[in-house]
């Protein structure tokens, strides 16, 4: 009885929680702006060496593994995963969590099969391992493609997220698109001002504050939502539940797996497919592991990562189903930001304006730090792999090749603002999925078979790469999430033939077989001298790329 | 050759050889027979999961402790294993993979430094 009494004081203030958080909204300004002196300070302090490439896109590969392991949660904790997953186990109860747990273990696939042999081969970018051993010019062209397309999508839908929080974090009217286009806008700026400035040293300082600053609040809420219901998860569940029988919603349903994927279980398998092999083929991922002075370091890299993201999942489902039960779904999904307000409301609810402050600034951090770390990976990819190594053939002047770099930043920000600004109020999830599927079904085969076949050859990567990326666009263009769907992209329009909203369950098997295929099709081969060099600097580190001394 | 980047870095060793050597091999199979059996086997009880998760919903609804149901332990138990495969290979890599990979690595290094120092006698 206690327990809907409970439930019955907060429904009321749930109704205009909405706009009681935008009373407060000077307090989220603050707090952001102080976020945002606090790093530029850093950021200028740690552009003082970014005179190389070595330094400006790999940080002169002087950070520890704690350090790039933080930094890495920083980068994969995106608005998506802590807004995203908190709203989707309050409004979808179990199958929100589903989400986490294939971010989660995808990185035993980085951890086991990439992370070490790749800091062992590489410089800067991933196409340095992928064409080690094949030839320069057509596979460093794929591989920057697949980098700018996976980046591009995973850009988009940092940006669009962007817009749609500020309607709740600055007390906007959803309907005001010019006050959130502004945001994207101002947004946009303060990263390309980021990483301009502090390369990759810089934008990793920013992940590794806002990685803190993330899961410090996600614990403090985590400890106050458990209080609330005698630490005991059980109850905090039963009170979910409760909620939702009040709402006359899911009631109990809420814990057992089908409120989302129920009615498309293949969707939901397509998604986990995509999600577990895709983390250890997103650049600005792989690109984090040039940063460490050796593979070892990289290896601890991920084992940093791995406990903090995973701690911070079970923060998610804590807060998902304190949303769920102290706010309730119909209050959350009425709110200025629909699901993606939940993590917020609940900072509020059980914190005040404080809180809510202090967790709103932080996913706007989180958004601008992402953001940061997209943008130096496509920069890097498009001044390393296509400037210097295909337009002026392997002989850049000195410091041409940054200074083409730090231009890319530019027109990569320039193009983010105006995406975000177009895909404002796309479904974010959707698109963070999308990336995952076209980097699993593009990159992940021709990663793994250059690091472990020894036959591999050209035609097989370009194959793989090309017929990856191409099945994967061609089918979601296809998707109902593009047309033919009451939510679609382009409403009313129906020229939709591929039933699943994820691609990967056919784009990431047909990769591996184009790759398997095209190399056994290959008349040429490959010349086992650098195939021999690959495999042995991959597994001892011999002549690997070394720490820049200062 | 496009790959005259690569290959010049370390000219002086024999990688060809380097790759076949007994020492060499012996590392390539003490990281394969761990990683692959590992690889496969995380995968195949993730997508074990996954597929209880989208096809068997009245399975993962029993309920086994309080609010826990088989859905939640079995989503639990992913955590711990990713925690405890993490764990097991960084004891691997430390006793098993490091010291191999450190012999030959200071090996062919010597290797490249005393054929610099001829050539720049030269």
């Amino acid at each position: 009885m206690s327990l809907s009494a409970a439930v019955l004081t907060v429904a009321p203030l749930a109704k205009s929680l909405g706009e009681q958080t935008k009373e407060n909204s000077w307090i989220n300004i603050a707090i952001f702006l102080a976020f945002v002196a606090v790093t530029m300070i850093v950021v200028f302090r740690a552009s003082r060496n970014n005179n190389t490439a070595a330094d400006y896109y790999a940080a002169g590969r002087s950070f520890s593994g704690g350090q790039n392991g933080t930094a890495i949660a920083g980068d994969y904790l995106s608005a998506a995963s802590f807004l995203g997953i908190t709203g989707a186990i309050a409004v979808n109860g179990y199958d929100g969590f589903l989400y986490s747990i294939g971010f989660l273990v995808a990185w035993l696939v980085a951890l086991l099969l990439v992370a070490e042999l790749l800091r062992n081969t590489g410089k800067f970018t991933m196409a340095d391992v992928l064409s080690f051993r094949l030839k320069q010019r057509p596979v460093r062209i794929a591989a920057a493609t697949t980098t700018l397309v996976v980046c591009f999508f995973y850009l988009l839908a940092q940006m669009a997220g962007a817009g749609g929080l500020v309607s709740l974090l600055l007390g906007l009217d959803n309907t005001n698109k010019v006050g959130q286009n502004i945001v994207i806008a101002v947004v946009g700026v303060l990263m390309i001002v980021y990483v301009l400035i502090g390369g990759m040293k810089g934008t990793t300082w920013v992940q590794i504050i806002k990685a803190f600053l993330l899961i410090i609040g996600a614990a403090i809420m985590t400890i106050i939502v458990l209080a609330m219901h005698g630490f005991n998860l059980s109850t905090l569940m039963d009170a979910a539940v409760n909620t939702s029988i009040l709402e006359g919603g899911a009631g109990e349903a809420l814990l057992n797996p089908g409120a989302a994927y129920g009615k498309a279980p293949l969707d939901f398998v397509s998604l986990a497919l995509a999600l577990v092999l895709g983390t250890a083929a997103l650049p600005h991922v792989l690109m984090r592991f040039y940063t460490v002075p050796t593979a070892k370091e990289a290896r601890k890299s991920v084992v940093w990562a791995i406990w903090l993201i995973g701690g911070f999942y079970i923060f998610t489902l804590v807060l998902g189903y304190g949303a769920g039960a102290l706010i309730g779904k119909e209050a959350i999904l009425a709110a200025p930001g629909g699901v993606n307000a939940a993590a917020p409301l609940l900072a509020f609810v059980i914190g005040g304006p404080v809180l809510l402050g202090f967790i709103s600034a932080v996913a706007f951090a989180t958004i601008l730090a992402v953001v940061a770390g997209l943008t130096i990976t496509a920069a890097a990819s498009f001044a390393h792999d296509i400037y210097s190594n295909v337009i002026v053939k392997g002989d850049p002047k000195p410091e041409m090749e940054v200074k083409v770099a730090r231009r890319t930043v530019i027109v990569i920000g320039v193009v983010a603002i105006g995406g975000g600004i177009l895909a404002n109020g796309q479904n974010i999830a959707f698109l963070v999925a999308l990336a995952f599927a076209i980097a699993a079904s593009a990159n992940l085969p021709t990663i793994v078979f250059s690091l472990f076949w020894k036959k591999f050859t050209t035609q097989g990567a370009l194959w793989s790469m090309y017929g990856g990326l191409g099945a994967a666009i061609v089918l979601i263009t296809f998707s109902p999430m593009v047309s033919g769907g009451p939510t679609s992209m382009i409403p009313g329009a129906d020229f939709s033939w591929f039933p699943l909203a994820n691609p990967g369950i056919i784009s990431i098997p047909l990769a591996f077989f184009l790759g398997w295929l095209g190399t056994v099709l290959d008349k040429g081969t490959e010349d086992p001298r650098i195939q021999a060099e690959m495999e042995v600097r991959s597994l001892t580190g011999v002549g690997a790329e070394k720490a820049v001394d200062h | 050759m496009g790959n005259s980047t690569h290959a010049s870095a370390a000219g002086p060793v024999d990688f060809v050889a380097e790759q076949n050597s007994e020492e060499f091999q012996k590392l390539r199979k003490s990281h394969r027979n761990f990683v692959f059996p590992v690889a496969i086997g995380f995968l195949v009880w993730y997508f074990a999961y996954v597929l209880l998760a989208a096809y068997a919903h009245d399975f993962m609804s029993i309920k086994v402790w309080g609010n826990f149901n088989v859905g939640l332990i079995l989503g639990l138990l992913q955590f711990v294993t990713t925690f405890g495969i993490t764990t097991w290979y960084v004891t691997y890599a430390n006793r098993k993979l490091d010291p191999q990979a450190a012999v030959i690595r200071e090996r062919l290094e010597k290797q490249i430094d005393s054929a610099n120092k001829t050539k720049e006698e030269v």
